[in-house]
């Protein structure tokens, strides 16, 4: 049996040693805390883009999610199969969101109607300003979330990488916030992870990066930013094989968080050598380690 | 009785309920509301409120999206 106190993970024999290794807290019991609730993952999906439902079930299952986003439409009696159907048997927590709505009045009613659907008063609130680019309408957003959060909802607003408005709607009452990364869909990644900092320096709930997100890299950026969660649809939904990326998704969000508990070290302008600089060859003999 | 339901206009008797007018779209009701001109209508109430002429009915459920 090999010494327990050793702090290599890897034993003599080459074979990976069961069990932890290390005197660090344990990642599973890093939850994120959203709405007063305990969650595991930290990745957030949406559901929209996916070729069928049995290709969104397969990425739910590959990405560990526990939150999962769908919209509000006008029921269309020729659909089969509902999106609801495979969330339940995934044990999935169903988040609605406000997309499609331009108008707090449209935002507020589409929420109300969620409530009354699927039984939550969680909202991911989401007003748009515009159909080409998709942003977010801060005036629209804030007004629709106060007059939520009056409502009893846990609003989840998705904003730009605005700071400022972060701040003003975590005053609000807001349970999170929701700054994109880039335009929904863009696959552009994070445009100003500059911000997204500022936003989580002073952010008092969590933070969750919404939209814009491309590939997995992205996703380990935005944790490694202090991102409490990343939220992604199509990144997953429309990738060649999207149970593969979900999978990737997943391991990014984990591989990001534990980055960032961890502790990067600082960026540098030239080397620090990483081997000892005493006793260099061509030096004086030394005493055999 | 002209009431629009989902965009649609329909020609009703007079009487109709909210609950006949889900009927025209759907027999479930599980994960589906509806809003009358803009007010959510509880789904207890349905059988209870009439429509009127000209009324807006929305009729909505959860889709992919997000």
């Amino acid at each position: 049996m090999a010494d327990r106190r050793d702090t290599s993970p890897v034993l003599a024999t080459g074979e990976r040693r069961e069990g932890p290794v290390t005197v660090d807290a344990d990642p599973m019991d890093d939850a994120l805390v959203l709405g007063g609730e305990k969650f595991r993952s930290r990745l957030i999906m949406g559901t929209g883009g996916a070729p069928s439902l049995e290709v969104l079930d397969q990425a739910l299952a590959a990405s560990g999610t526990e939150i999962t986003t769908v919209a509000m439409r006008r029921l269309d009696p020729a659909s089969r199969g509902s999106v609801l159907d495979v969330l339940r048997d995934r044990g999935v927590r169903v988040l609605p969101n406000t997309a499609g709505c331009f108008t707090a009045g449209e935002a507020v009613l589409t929420a109300r109607l969620a409530r009354e659907a699927l039984g939550t008063d969680w909202v991911k609130l989401e007003v748009i300003s515009d159909e080409r680019t998709l942003l977010p309408d801060p005036i629209e957003t804030f007004d629709a979330a106060e007059r939520l959060v009056a409502d009893g909802f846990v609003v989840l607003p998705y904003i730009g990488d605005d700071p400022a408005l972060a701040r003003r709607l975590e005053q609000a009452g807001c349970a999170a916030v929701m700054p994109l990364g880039a335009p929904i869909g863009s696959g552009l990644g994070i445009r100003n992870p500059h911000n997204i900092e500022l936003i989580v320096e002073a952010a008092g709930v969590p933070v969750i990066l919404d939209a814009g997100i491309g590939t997995a890299s992205d996703a380990a950026l935005a944790m490694e930013l202090g991102c409490d969660a990343v939220l992604l649809a199509s990144a997953v939904t429309r990738a060649r094989r999207p149970g593969l990326m979900a999978g990737a998704m997943r391991d990014a969000v984990t591989a990001g968080r534990r980055a960032r508990l961890a502790g990067r070290i600082p960026r540098r302008r030239y080397a620090e050598a990483s081997s000892p600089a005493v006793e260099p060859v061509g030096g004086e003999p030394s005493t055999p380690s | 009785m002209r009431v629009t339901i989902n965009g649609s206009p329909h020609d009703l008797p007079p009487g109709t309920t909210v609950a006949q007018a889900v009927q025209t779209l759907t027999s479930a009701v599980a994960g589906v509301a509806v809003a009358l001109n803009d007010e959510v209508v509880r789904r207890g109430a349905w059988q209870s409120t009439p429509l009127g002429e000209n009324d807006r009915v929305e009729v909505l459920t959860a889709v992919q999206g997000g």
